[in-house]
């Protein structure tokens, strides 16, 4: 009896310890950009001056949209290209596909400093150079073997026997991909399409390699503001993103359903 | 609706011969059973039909137009899964109404159409369902009934039943041999069920290793097997091996048995006799004699096996267990280990050339 209690004690400490350590330090950032201090003394004070002149600054806010055109047209492309992709590979036999499938994994377990260190070399070699256009094309490189990998494995699950039956049905192969296989993958195109997004957006190494001064990324640009000197700008921009991106998760998690299949 | 007719088609997957020239004539509005055990054929053949995958020589027509490469969207087939593939995204009207659909019917003509096939199949009422939601045999009902909406010209049914249990499956064969007569389509089933398809089928067509062995209706192949695999693969039969005497058959201890039906094999080359079960007399003997020219063994019950309305004795012979199966008439019963006679027509007997 009294063994059990302290286990359950321990388990609720254990859990409070794991959320403590995975949300504290985002909690103080947070409160900081309230805080009148830069320099993060208390007692505290509260204001919003600093989401002011967030306003004010024109480089962080232009960094940003940046940013999110970026993540959202990698999204687009990579998961259209992933997922067609995926279905390449499930559908057709052709020399070479085992080859193919396997090097689709080792761009995930290269560094990206070395990936960026290429492609800053290739994109200089063919004369594409540096700015937003390398850094989204960079992007896709990086998020579309996230896209096959999770599409694959949905497609895994998939019985072949559904487009025959389409088939049979007499729907070409347009309407059997449109109207068979694309719900059934789709929850896995949608956590495709979130990883790319993830991947875009986190993005600092190989962003930083192939950005210009003036084209830049957000992470490239807070990297940049805290080595000119730490302003708490950079909490109320990370806070206004943490907050939007929670936001997504939970709609998302809300929507699809991850993991349950009914 | 429209006869189907395979002429000469083989078909290779590597060095594997699946389908070896085989012609088959499938007429108009018949009810068609592939048989054969897995591997031989079978569901091959079948899709050569629908068009899943293309022999490399031979003939396929479907209402005597030349379909054999013409792709399966195109057939005009409707198909029944194994495991009835029903689109799990969509509710069981939107799985019926899926061949109408991508034709691009207009959405009343849809609607009525779809309500008909479910009426026909007696799930008028569930249209709205998930096919998660339904049962074994209703999902069968909706596979059904998805293939027959659009009208096509063959049936196919790749072991429809097989996902089944055996009452479900039996009511199954008796619902689904009402609609093909209620529609009159031709119809063309792989099973690898004898009994289904001695039951079900106009016709039957038995493969062995991609082979045509036989083809025929039930009762000929039944009565009249061809050789002992088709013998053995439709119902039971016990087989005799030995040198053909022109009349019968000489086994190797001397003893002949007669058969009057079934192939003419010339004297002195190898052949069998093969047997059905229940046409075999068993007694002790003391009772009345047998028809004169009735075959005749002497053997010991080895195993009797108590079925309620049949009993069925093992009996030892000569190094060789023969199967008799005795109708519960009343009479009484044999005890294991009793010596007794056994004895059939030469009309029963069936001589095939040996294997």
């Amino acid at each position: 009896m009294a063994m059990t209690r302290i286990l359950e004690w321990l388990g609720r400490f254990y859990i409070v310890l794991l959320l403590g350590f995975l949300y504290l330090p985002i909690i103080i950032m947070a409160a900081m950009s309230f805080n009148a201090s830069p320099f993060y003394q208390l007692p505290f004070e509260w204001t919003t001056d600093w989401y002011a002149s967030l306003w004010q600054n024109d480089q962080l806010i232009a960094a940003t949209w940046n940013s999110i055109e970026i993540a959202i047209i990698t999204t687009l492309i990579s998961t259209v290209l992933g997922s067609m992709a995926s279905l390449a590979l499930y559908r057709y036999e052709f020399r070479g596909k085992k080859v193919l499938q396997a090097l689709l994994f080792p761009p995930i377990a290269i560094p990206w400093l070395i990936t960026g260190t290429a492609m800053l070399i290739f994109f200089f070699g063919v004369g594409i150079g540096r700015g937003l256009i390398a850094i989204l094309l960079g992007h896709v490189a990086l998020a579309l073997p996230y896209v096959i990998v999770v599409v694959s494995a949905r497609l895994q699950t998939f019985a072949p026997e559904l487009e025959e039956a389409a088939r049979s049905l007499g729907a070409n192969q347009w309407q059997v991909t449109m109207r068979v296989t694309l719900p059934w993958i789709m929850p896995g195109v949608i956590a495709g399409g979130l990883f790319a997004f993830a991947v875009s957006f986190d993005q600092f190494v190989v962003s930083y390699f192939l950005s210009t001064p003036g084209q830049t990324t957000l992470p490239v640009e807070i990297y940049a503001a805290i080595r000119k000197g730490f302003t708490p700008e950079i909490n109320a921009v990370s806070t206004i993103i943490i907050v939007v991106s929670m936001a997504l998760m939970l709609l998302t998690a809300r929507f699809f359903k991850f993991g349950g299949e009914k | 609706m429209a006869g189907v007719q395979v002429a000469n088609v083989s078909r290779s997957f590597g060095a594997h011969k699946a389908l070896d020239n085989v012609s088959i004539d499938f007429a108009d509005g018949g009810f068609y059973a592939l048989l054969g055990p897995s591997g031989s054929g079978k569901t091959t053949l079948l899709r050569q039909i629908a068009g899943f995958d293309f022999p490399d020589a031979g003939r396929i027509a479907i209402g005597g137009e030349s379909v054999e490469r013409v792709p399966v969207e195109k057939r005009r087939i409707g198909m029944v899964f194994q495991n009835y593939a029903l689109f799990p995204n969509m509710s069981v009207a939107d799985n019926v109404a899926f061949g109408l659909s991508v034709r691009g019917e207009p959405k009343a003509t849809i609607a009525a159409e779809v309500q008909r096939a479910l009426d026909l199949v007696q799930l008028g009422k569930l249209g709205g369902r998930k096919p998660h939601q339904l049962s074994g045999g209703q999902r069968q009902r909706v596979a059904l009934a998805r293939a027959i909406v659009t009208k096509p010209r063959v049936l196919l049914l790749d072991e429809p039943l097989g996902a089944l249990d055996k009452a479900l499956r039996v009511d199954m064969q008796i619902e689904l041999k009402r609609i093909q007569r209620e529609i009159g389509i031709t119809t063309i089933f792989v099973t690898h069920d004898q009994e289904e398809a001695l039951t079900m089928s106009d016709r039957i067509g038995i493969l062995r290793d991609g082979r045509l062995v036989q083809e025929g209706p039930p009762e000929e192949i039944y009565d009249r097997p061809q050789s002992e695999f088709a013998a053995t693969f439709l119902g039971d039969a016990n087989i005799f091996r030995g040198d053909a005497t022109g009349s019968g058959i000489k086994l190797p201890d001397g003893t002949t048995i007669a058969a009057s039906t079934g192939a003419s094999v010339p004297a002195g080359a190898k052949a069998s006799c093969a047997v059905r079960p229940e046409r075999i007399r068993i007694s002790t003997g003391a009772a009345e004699p047998d028809p004169a020219g009735a075959n005749m063994l002497t053997g010991q019950v080895s195993k009797r096996i108590f079925a309620g309305n049949n009993s069925t004795y093992f009996v030892d012979r000569d190094g060789q267990t023969l199967k008799v199966i005795v109708q519960n008439t009343g009479a009484e019963r044999l005890a294991e280990g009793e010596p007794v006679v056994l004895s059939w027509s030469p009309d029963s007997t069936v001589l095939v050339a040996a294997a």
